[in-house]
């Protein structure tokens, strides 16, 4: 198993009185295996990637990565767990802006220590950037943008992509070939994913998808191979 | 993974060129004016260190005759004879091109250790330099223009004083055409029972070391106001600094993000910074000390006009850069960053990796943050006034100097924002409102350059001040102090009685200088009788006196002291004062001597005559109407040949005293003009940052139907009312600066203060000089904004292209 979730507990300081944002939440994800978490605004689940991807710190319960609790590790393990196993796409792209197309979609994998000029190539290639690799993100669209994010999480041949609202940003066209992008590159690095999302329609376009109401998981449906 | 991370840290100046051409020409102009001026005052102490060691110059007591006049030969002998060890030494001058060279002749043979040392034995064979022809030797700057075929042939050694050539006496003596001497210098180690000077050369004294040791102590004031100079430059080019490396990392809070996200550890994430500060500030710090270098060699020439000309030090016009200088000076641009940049850095130590990705320094500052800083400006407030009260020393003088101006930094925002606030109230219409609006939002990222600024324009008006004051007291105690119009001396006692009928009879009055050194409350002091003549009564600078002391110092009842003397004593009018012979009696009054370090008494001239016989005389103080004053001096030359060096002119001395002093502040001038400069730039560089990131605030207004170049006279506009704003609020710190140099910094260090005057001219000039620098830094970014593609403002409303 590469991702298990037991009794996870998140609190965050309130105006009035604390808000528990997660209350218990368990699942667990195999590699390979694509899921998409939805849930109203403050359901929690932007708090429950980033407590996986190692960002903030859990209030209880266990995040095991491959059988090691990330909540028990200290910033420094962390920080590795996300430089070498985990790829993150924010929606606001997150890029350096910097840094030219070439060397964003290279930095995690360099970060990580394996980088790749060939891989690189043939990832800027798939990504359709070839005509944009010496460009600048203020030079880009948002689609543009946001390609240039997964790629920067997946040249870094990560087992776990973890994408924040990666669409949340675009208009629904382009998201939908963003996310068709993703899920094939996903698929070939043979990485698993855990997406956040608003949108049933694109939910439904992976393989389990989790509904997360009130800090609890109400739904699991998984989708049949059949399907 | 630090190679990545260090490429994705640095890609950010690739990309904002300017904003590291101002980080490191911050860095660098800071450095530079500290290193100058650290150049300048190396340089002169080198050269004071190279004097002292010179044989002749400080260090050893000397035997001289009465007025200045040669030791007879056979004097010197008696006392060798006597078991004196002492060592003749013959003075002169040797005018060349390019100046005066000052010859000093010793005895090579008897003269201390020093003379003998070093290159000066090891090159030449003693028998040439004793010989026939014998040698001159001198610095090689100075031996490439003693080269002359009337002079014996010059070795060119290094380590002799500047402006200085040595020689053996006896060469000396035959090039200065006289065989005389003019000191003997009284040799350490004197054999026990020698008998005592009085026996032997009763004509002789005895000069205690520091009568002659005075230069060095003398310059120290100039130092250490060019010292306070530079200092205060490097702390306005910090704040530089720190605004520069404040929104380089502000505006990399996402890119920050980004990499703790992608699994840079902060610790890893904080040592690249430190490293990419340490590669800027070893660049900057390496142009800075050239540039320091460039500023130290432009201003030397006056500086060393300046010493030359005010205390008779002589220095060397060129520069040697010392590997010292250079080490402190690229050290202190290393430690000025990391003090500049460590409150950023530690913001990225705590930043958390779910921080805001976007950057929130140009936020509206909270209320917590100025109760806070006003809080801190209180609390260094407080601590100066206690430093005022408790303190004493230079040090308390600097640190209540530094705790003053920090303070005044920190309620600049608060003073900016309550006026700007005042702004709003009173502004009538949207368009109005907004200006002043904001312009109150724009204040956290505009205070730093602003603050820079204050002190800049602080510094300017406080050393102005400072520096004009002295000028004016200066001027009007040179009045004072030399009322008489000519100044005569008598080469003996028969010269003198000859002299002073043939005066009397056609001047108005002839006032005898009389003068004594004794000791006076355990140190050595000066005794001056002063004849009872209106000249005194009417000019005499006095800072404090009994009513009708004239007459109470001409009656023998009561003296005056000098301020050194009453400082250092505690005296006050009335207080009793004990003088040489058991001699009590009372201070009547205290007066200004500035530039003396000895204490000075004012005596009755009949008390002197009485009290101390063996006083020095022949020197008298003429009084004559100004016109028939030149007339007097030539007759004087021609009816008893004296030399121009036995006539003083007041005119001329007063000439060349004011001569002098303009140089001096021709250097001060030079650094307010350079420390403007460096807070015009760092206004401009704030500006130019603060233009971009502001589009988000502008695009919404010109979306609202202003033209793009009324936003841009907008914003030129808000650089001068922030710029005018932060003028008034530098008045006040300028002139409680200059009131602790001229009070506080200037007792501590030299014993005496100055009267404070104000000159509200040179203010209206600063002012309109901040408005130009605020005005010339505002225009660039407000024609960016006017000249910008409306597809930049549209940007801002669409994340989609």
């Amino acid at each position: 198993m590469l991702l298990q979730v037991r009794d996870l507990i998140k609190t965050f300081p309130g105006d009035e009185r604390p808000v528990d944002v997660l209350r218990g939440v368990s699942f667990d994800l195999e590699a390979g295996v694509t899921l998409a978490l939805t849930g109203e605004s403050g359901s929690g689940k932007s708090t429950l990637l980033h407590l996986v991807a190692g960002l903030d710190e859990a209030d209880g319960g266990q995040i095991l990565f491959d059988g090691a609790d990330v909540a028990a590790m200290n910033d420094r393990k962390r920080a590795k767990l996300r430089r070498r196993d985990v790829g993150v796409v924010f929606q606001q792209f997150n890029l350096v802006p910097s840094l030219d197309v070439a060397a964003n979609v290279a930095l995690q994998a360099r970060l990580a220590g394996r980088h790749s000029p060939e891989a690189d190539a043939r990832l800027i290639e798939r990504l359709g950037l070839v005509d944009h690799r010496a460009k600048y993100p203020e030079q880009l669209s948002g689609g543009q943008q946001q390609r240039v994010a997964i790629g920067r999480a997946l040249a870094g041949r990560p087992r776990l992509v973890l994408a924040d609202e990666p669409t949340g940003n675009l208009d629904e066209e382009t998201g939908a070939r963003v996310l068709d992008l993703m899920l094939e590159l996903v698929t070939d690095a043979s990485a698993a994913l855990l997406m956040v999302t608003h949108s049933k329609r694109l939910a439904a376009r992976l393989e389990r998808r989790l509904h997360l109401a009130h800090g609890r998981v109400a739904t699991r449906i998984e989708r049949r191979a059949a399907e | 993974m630090k190679a990545a991370g260090l490429t994705a840290i640095l890609s950010h100046w690739r990309r904002h060129p300017v904003q590291l051409a101002t980080l490191i020409l911050g860095l660098s102009l800071a450095t530079a004016l500290w290193s100058g001026v650290q150049a300048i005052n190396a340089e002169a102490r080198a050269s004071y260190d190279a004097a002292a060691r010179a044989i002749g110059g400080d260090g050893l007591p000397s035997l001289h005759q009465a007025r200045g006049a040669a030791i007879p030969l056979d004097t010197y002998v008696a006392l060798r004879r006597a078991g004196w060890l002492v060592t003749p030494v013959v003075e002169g001058t040797l005018r060349m091109t390019g100046g005066e060279v000052r010859l000093l002749g010793v005895d090579l043979l008897t003269a201390p250790p020093p003379a003998l040392e070093g290159d000066l034995a090891g090159d030449v064979e003693p028998i040439d330099a004793l010989g026939e022809s014998g040698r001159l030797f001198a610095a090689p700057e100075i031996a490439a223009r003693l080269a002359s075929p009337d002079l014996p042939p010059v070795v060119a050694v290094e380590g002799v004083a500047p402006g200085l050539a040595l020689a053996d006496i006896g060469v000396a003596q035959r090039v200065l055409g006289e065989a005389r001497i003019d000191r003997l210098l009284v040799l350490p180690d004197q054999p026990l029972g020698r008998p005592p000077l009085s026996e032997i050369a009763p004509d002789l004294e005895e000069r205690a070391p520091d009568r002659q040791g005075g230069v060095a102590r003398l310059t120290d004031s100039f130092h250490l106001n060019l010292t306070a100079f530079g200092l205060l430059s490097f702390v306005v080019g910090l704040f530089i600094v720190n605004g520069a490396v404040g929104l380089a990392f502000e505006q990399r809070r996402p890119t920050f993000r980004t990499l703790r996200a992608l699994g840079l550890t902060a610790r890893s994430l904080v040592t690249l910074l430190a490293v990419e500060l340490l590669i800027l500030s070893l660049a900057a710090g390496a142009i800075g000390m050239g540039l320091g270098g460039l500023i130290a060699a432009a201003l030397l020439p006056d500086v060393a006009a300046t010493l030359r000309g005010l205390y008779g030090a002589t220095i060397e016009g060129s520069l040697t850069l010392r590997p010292a200088w250079w080490a402190a000076g690229i050290a202190i641009a290393v430690l000025g960053t990391a003090v500049a940049a460590s409150g950023a850095l530690w913001k990225v130590a705590r930043l958390p990796a779910l921080a805001p990705a976007q950057p929130r320094a140009w936020a509206l500052a909270s209320a917590r943050t100025r109760r806070l800083q006003g809080a801190a400006a209180a609390l260094l407030a407080l601590a100066a006034v206690v430093l005022a009260v408790a303190g004493s020393g230079l040090v308390a003088g600097f640190l209540m100097l530094g705790a003053l101006l920090l303070a005044a930094a920190l309620l600049l925002p608060l003073w900016l924002a309550a006026c700007l606030a005042g702004g709003q109230r009173l502004a009538r219409g949207a368009l109005a409102e907004w200006f002043w609006a904001d312009t109150r939002q724009q204040l956290p990222g505009l205070s730093l350059a602003l603050m820079s600024l204050l002190l800049a324009l602080a510094a300017n008006i406080g050393v102005g001040t400072m520096v004009d004051s002295f000028r004016l007291t200066f001027t009007g105690w040179l009045d004072q102090r030399l009322a008489s119009e000519l100044y005569v001396t008598a080469r003996d006692d028969d010269e003198a009685a000859r002299l002073v009928p043939w005066l009397e009879a056609r001047a108005d009055a002839v006032l005898p200088i009389a003068r004594t050194d004794q000791r006076v409350a355990g140190a050595p002091a000066e005794i001056y009788g002063v004849a009872d003549h209106p000249t005194y009564r009417d000019n005499w600078p006095l800072l404090a006196a009994e009513p009708e002391v004239w007459d109470a110092v001409a009656a023998g009842n009561a003296v005056l002291v000098n301020e050194q003397l009453a400082r250092r004593e505690g005296l006050r009018p009335g207080d009793p004062l004990d003088l040489p012979d058991g001699w009590r009696t009372r201070v009547g009054g205290i007066y200004s001597d500035y530039g003396n370090p000895a204490a000075q008494v004012l005596i009755g001239l009949d008390e002197l005559y009485d009290r101390f016989p063996d006083y020095r005389r022949g020197d008298y103080g003429v009084r004559i109407a100004p016109e028939r004053a030149e007339a007097l001096r030539t007759a004087l030359v021609d009816d008893f040949s004296l030399s121009p060096d036995q006539i003083v002119d007041q005119a001329a001395l007063k000439r060349l005293s004011l001569d002098i002093f303009e140089r001096t502040f021709a250097v001060t001038a030079a650094l307010n003009v350079l420390t403007l400069t460096v807070a015009g730039f760092a206004i401009l560089t704030s500006l130019l940052t603060l233009a971009t990131l502001r589009l988000p605030q502008l695009a919404p207004v010109w979306a609202l139907g202003l033209t793009r170049r009324h936003l841009a006279a907008l914003e030129l506009t808000r650089a001068l009312v922030l710029a005018a704003l932060t003028f008034s609020a530098a008045v006040p710190v300028g002139l409680m600066l200059a009131w602790v140099l001229l009070s506080v910094i200037n007792v501590e260090a030299f014993g005496w203060s100055l009267p404070m005057h104000v000159f509200p001219a040179d203010w209206a000039r600063l002012a309109l000089l901040s408005l130009l620098a605020a005005g010339v830094a505002g225009l660039w970014p407000a024609r960016r904004l006017a000249t910008r593609p409306p597809a930049d403002l549209v940007k801002v409303f669409a994340h989609e292209r």
